[in-house]
C-alpha cells in the first residue's frame, strides 16, 4: 500500500456468466500525474474503468479512494468523493445545449431541491448565472468557447468529446477518468487532446486514461498499467513498459 | 429555455387568460375554460414526469381521484374546511407516491407503463367498490369551496382562480426546468450514465418528480371536486388517465406551452364533437391517430419547427 | 369443498384461456414491431360482435364464425397499414397514443353501429352442465379451453415449423439481419397484426356465450391480456399463455374465496407486485444498459 495513493485497486475481479473480464487486478494511482491503462481489445480495460467508477460492481476485490474503501459505491456517490469520468461513446444530453451539459457537471455543488427551484429560493437563480459564466469558461478551456448555445444533438463528434471533458471538469474532480478520449479523433484533434490533458494535469487533477493510441499514451503518461485477458501483465513508466516482453507479445503475437 | 422567452410566454399566457372572459359568450364556455385551465395544471405536472424526465404514467388519474375523494369525504362527512381536506388529500397522495416510487421507477418502458396502469386501476376500483365511504359508482356530492370564510361560487370566480393557478404553475414549472434539479431530470431522460457520472442519484430524482406531479394532480382533483359539485369514480378511471396522457403527447412532450395547448384543445374538442351525436368517441380517436401520425412530436414542437420559432 | 374449488378452477381456466389468446396477440405484435397494441382488446370485442351480427342475418354458424375471424383479421391488417406503418420510428409514447386512438375508433364505430346493448351468442353445444367430480362444468367452457389450446398449438407449429413463422421470429430478434436475408418486413408486420387480430377474435367468439358481448368489453379484456403478456415476459408466447391462464385462475379463486367485487383488480395487483419485486416477468428478460 502506497502512502500517497489517491486511488488503490486491490485484487479487483469481475466475472460475467462464464467470462472473467477482470481478474485479480491490483495497482495504485498516486496524486497529480497522468496514468494510463492499456491493452489489446477485449483486455478488460473499460470493465475495469466501470468497476472503479461505480458503473459495475466487482465480484471480488477492493477499490480505495484516499485509503477509504469505496468498493461497490454507485457512480453518484463516487462523484461526491471527487471522481469524474467520460465515456467511450460520448454521453451528451441531446436536448440540452453544450452550456447546459457542462452546467450539469456542477450538479453536486448546487442547491438541488425542486421546491427551492420552483419558488426561486435561496439564491438559486444567482448561482445559476454564476455557473453559466463558469461553464462558458470551461468550454473555452477545452477549446470550443463559441459553441455554448448549440444543442447536444447538433454537435460534431470531436466537440461532443470536449463537452464531456468540460462537464467532468465542472465537478472539480480530484481524479478524472477518461475512457478512450482519442477514439475517433483525427491527428490534429489528437494533438489538441494531448495539450488539453496536459493543461488539466497541470491544474492539479489526477488523470487516468484508457487508450489505444500508443503515441498519446507514451507522450502523456508517467505511469502505465497493461492488461491482457483481464489480468495485469505489466506496470511502470512508459519506457519500462515499452520494452516488456510480455507486453510486446500481447500486442504483436506470441513470437516476437 | 431562455429566460426571456419564458417571461414572454408567461406574459402572453397571462394576457390571453385576462382577455378571454371578454370573448366568452356564456356560462358554458366559462365552464370549458375553467376545466381547460385545471387540466392544463395537471398536464404540466404530468409533462414534467413524462416529457422532461422521460418516465411514463398510465395511471395518473388515480392521484386526481385521491384528491377529489379526500375533499369530498372530509368536507362532506366530517365537516373539515376545504383547504384542510385538500392538504390531507395531497399528503395521502404524497405518501402513496413515495411508497411506490422507488420500486416502480426502477422499471422502464412497457413495464413502467404497466405498473402505473395497474396502480391507477386499483385506485379507481377502490373508489368504485368502497361505497360505504365513497358512495360507490354514483359518487358523492361535494360541498362548495371556501377559503378563510370566503366562498368561491359562480363561473367567473372559479375561472379567475383557475387561471391564476395556471399562471403560477407555469411560472414554477419554468423555474424548475431551468434549475439544477431540472437539468438533472432532463439528463436522466437522454443520458442516464452522464447524469450518474456527475452525481445525480437517478432513483431520488425520479421519485421526486413522480411525487411532485402526483401531488399536483391530487390538488387539482380536490379543486375539481368542489368546482363540479360532485365526484364519481370516473375521475380516476383508466380512460381519464388516457385523456391526460393524450393531452401531454398531442400538445407536445417537454413543452410547457404544449401542455397548455394540449389541455385546451382536448378539453374543448369533445364538446365540439358532440354535434356528431354518438360518433364522438370514434371521431376523437380518429383525430388522435391522425394528429400523432402527422405531428409525432406534438402540436407545439411541430409548429415551432415549421415556423422556425 | 373440493367441488367448489374445481368449479372455480374450471371457470378460471375458461376465462384464462381468453386472456391467453389476447396475451398471445400482444406478444406476437410486440415481437414483430416492438409496439404494444392497445387496440388488441377491441379485436376480441369485434370478434364477438361480428359473430352475433352474422348469425342474426341468417348465416349458418359454420360460415359466420370463421367469417367473423377473417373479417377481424382484415381489420387488423388495416390497422397496421393505416395507423402503425405511417408512424414507423416514432417514440413509444406516440405509438401508445396511436393504438389507444385506434381502440377508440373501433369501439366508437361499433357503438354507433350497434349501440350499447349486450348481445349473446348461443353456446356451441347446448348449455346442459356436465358434472365432473361434483363440479358443474358448462360445455362451453370445454369449447373455450379446447379451441384455445388448439389455437395455441397451431401458433406453436406456425412459429416453430413453418418458414413464415421462423421468418417472423427472425425479424423480431434482428430486423436488419432479417431484411438482409430477404425477409420482407412489411409482410411480417401485416401478418403479425392479422394473426393477433384473428386470435383475439377467436377468443372473443368462444367466450361470448358465457360472458356476453357488447361494445365496451374490449377495454378490460385488452388490459388484462396486456397484464398476462407482461406477466409472461412480454415477447414470450409460452409466457403469454401461461400468464393468461394463471390470471384467469387467480381471478376466479379471488372471486370465489375472497371478494367478488375486487376480482377485476386481481390482475393489476398481481402485476404491480410482480413488477415491483421481479422486474423481468416470469419468463422474459430485459437487457441491461451497456455503458
Amino acid at each position: 500500500m502506497t502512502a500517497d495513493a489517491l486511488l488503490e485497486v486491490r485484487n479487483l475481479t469481475k466475472r460475467f456468466a462464464g467470462v472473467c473480464a477482470v481478474d485479480g487486478v491490483s495497482f495504485s494511482v498516486g496524486g497529480g500525474r497522468v496514468h494510463a491503462i492499456i491493452g489489446p481489445n477485449g483486455a478488460g480495460k473499460t470493465t475495469l474503468f466501470n468497476l472503479i467508477t461505480g458503473f459495475e460492481s466487482p465480484t471480488a476485490g477492493e477499490v480505495c479512494l484516499d485509503g477509504r474503501a469505496v468498493t461497490g459505491l454507485p457512480p453518484h456517490r463516487l462523484a461526491a468523493l471527487g471522481v469524474g469520468r467520460t465515456f467511450q461513446t460520448p454521453q451528451i444530453c441531446a436536448d440540452l445545449t453544450a452550456l447546459e451539459n457542462v452546467m450539469l457537471g456542477a450538479h453536486l455543488r448546487l442547491r438541488r431541491s425542486p421546491i427551492a427551484a420552483m419558488l426561486r429560493l435561496g439564491g438559486i437563480v444567482q448561482r445559476d448565472h454564476a455557473l453559466r459564466d463558469k461553464a462558458a469558461e470551461l468550454l473555452r478551456f477545452v477549446g470550443i468557447g463559441s459553441s455554448g448555445d448549440v444543442p447536444g444533438r447538433g454537435m460534431a463528434y470531436g466537440d461532443l468529446k470536449r463537452v464531456e471533458i468540460a462537464r467532468a471538469l465542472a465537478a472539480e474532480p480530484r481524479l478524472l477518468c477518461l475512457d478512450e478520449p482519442a477514439a475517433g479523433l483525427n491527428p490534429r484533434e489528437t494533438h489538441e487532446l494531448d495539450e488539453l490533458i496536459r493543461r488539466i494535469a497541470d491544474s492539479g487533477v489526477t488523470v487516468m486514461l484508457v487508450e489505444h493510441d500508443m503515441r498519446l499514451v507514451m507522450s502523456l503518461s508517467q505511469h502505465i498499467v497493461v492488461l491482457n485477458y483481464g489480468r495485469k501483465i505489466a506496470e511502470g513508466a512508459p519506457d519500462e513498459v515499452e520494452r516488456d516482453a510480455e507486453v510486446l507479445s500481447a500486442y504483436l503475437g506470441a513470437h516476437v | 429555455m431562455r429566460l426571456r422567452s419564458r417571461r414572454g410566454g408567461l406574459a402572453i399566457t397571462g394576457i390571453v387568460l385576462a382577455i378571454l372572459p371578454l370573448l366568452l359568450p356564456n356560462a358554458f364556455w366559462y365552464d370549458l375554460a375553467t376545466r381547460a385551465a385545471i387540466n392544463a395544471v395537471i398536464v404540466i405536472g404530468l409533462n414534467l414526469l413524462i416529457g422532461y424526465a422521460g418516465q411514463i404514467s398510465l395511471g395518473h388519474a388515480g392521484f386526481v381521484g385521491i384528491g377529489a375523494y379526500a375533499s369530498a369525504m372530509l368536507t362532506g362527512r366530517l365537516g373539515w374546511p376545504p383547504i384542510a381536506a385538500m392538504a390531507a388529500g395531497a399528503l395521502a397522495t404524497a405518501l402513496l407516491a413515495l411508497l411506490v416510487a422507488r420500486p416502480i421507477l426502477r422499471l422502464r418502458g412497457h413495464s413502467l407503463a404497466m405498473a402505473t396502469l395497474g396502480l391507477g386501476i386499483i385506485l379507481s376500483m377502490i373508489f368504485t367498490n368502497e361505497s360505504q365511504w365513497t358512495g360507490g359508482p354514483d359518487g358523492l356530492v361535494v360541498q362548495p369551496f371556501s377559503f378563510l370564510g370566503v366562498e368561491i361560487a359562480g363561473e367567473r370566480q372559479w375561472y379567475w382562480l383557475c387561471a391564476a393557478l395556471l399562471l403560477v404553475t407555469l411560472w414554477a414549472a419554468g423555474n424548475l426546468v431551468d434549475s439544477p434539479f431540472g437539468r438533472a431530470m432532463r439528463a436522466l431522460h437522454t443520458s442516464e450514465p452522464a447524469a450518474r457520472a456527475v452525481g445525480v442519484d437517478p432513483a431520488a430524482v425520479k421519485a421526486s418528480i413522480f411525487v411532485l406531479s402526483a401531488v399536483g394532480a391530487s390538488l387539482m382533483g380536490s379543486l375539481t371536486a368542489h368546482y363540479v359539485g360532485f365526484v364519481t369514480p370516473q375521475v380516476a378511471s383508466f380512460l381519464t388517465s388516457v385523456e391526460l396522457l393524450t393531452m401531454v403527447v398531442v400538445g407536445g412532450m417537454a413543452s410547457l406551452a404544449g401542455s397548455v395547448v394540449g389541455a385546451a384543445v382536448l378539453t374543448v374538442l369533445p364538446q365540439l364533437l358532440s354535434r356528431f351525436e354518438g360518433a364522438e368517441t370514434a371521431v376523437f380517436g380518429l383525430v388522435l391517430v391522425v394528429t400523432m401520425i402527422a405531428m409525432p412530436r406534438g402540436l407545439v414542437p411541430t409548429l415551432r419547427e415549421r415556423l422556425g420559432w | 369443498m373440493p367441488a367448489e374449488f374445481l368449479q372455480f378452477l374450471f371457470s378460471g381456466l375458461t376465462v384464462g384461456a381468453t386472456y391467453a389468446l389476447a396475451a398471445l396477440g400482444f406478444a406476437i405484435v410486440y415481437n414483430a414491431s416492438n409496439v404494444i397494441n392497445f387496440a388488441q382488446g377491441e379485436f376480441l370485442m369485434l370478434g364477438g360482435m361480428l359473430a352475433v351480427f352474422l348469425l342474426e342475418i341468417g348465416l349458418p354458424a359454420w360460415i359466420a364464425l370463421p367469417a367473423a375471424i377473417l373479417l377481424v383479421a382484415a381489420v387488423g391488417v388495416a390497422v397496421e397499414r393505416l395507423a402503425i406503418r405511417p408512424a414507423r420510428g416514432a417514440e413509444v409514447v406516440t405509438l401508445v397514443i396511436i393504438t389507444l386512438g385506434v381502440s377508440l375508433v373501433l369501439r366508437g364505430a361499433v357503438q354507433m353501429w350497434r349501440g350499447t346493448a349486450t348481445h349473446a351468442l348461443p353456446p356451441f353445444s347446448g348449455d346442459a352442465p356436465i358434472m365432473v367430480a361434483g363440479a358443474a362444468l358448462a360445455p362451453q367452457s370445454l369449447w373455450v379451453i379446447g379451441v384455445a389450446a388448439a389455437a395455441v398449438a397451431l401458433m406453436w407449429w406456425f412459429f416453430e415449423r413453418t418458414r413464415w413463422g421462423k421468418a417472423m421470429l427472425a425479424s423480431a430478434s434482428n430486423r436488419l439481419a432479417a431484411r438482409l436475408v430477404g425477409i420482407r418486413i412489411e409482410v411480417v408486420l401485416m401478418l403479425s397484426f392479422a394473426l393477433s387480430a384473428a386470435l383475439g377474435a377467436l377468443g372473443g367468439i368462444i367466450v361470448a356465450p358465457i360472458t356476453l358481448t357488447s361494445f365496451d368489453v374490449g377495454i378490460m379484456l385488452g388490459l388484462k391480456g396486456f397484464v398476462a403478456a407482461v406477466l409472461g415476459g412480454l415477447g414470450s408466447g409460452i409466457g403469454a399463455v401461461a400468464g393468461g391462464l394463471l390470471l384467469g385462475v387467480l381471478e376466479a379463486m379471488t372471486a370465489g374465496y375472497v371478494s367478488s367485487s375486487y376480482k377485476d383488480a386481481v390482475p393489476f395487483v398481481v402485476i404491480l407486485l410482480l413488477l415491483m419485486f421481479l422486474p423481468r416477468g416470469m419468463f422474459g428478460a430485459q437487457a441491461p444498459e451497456r455503458v
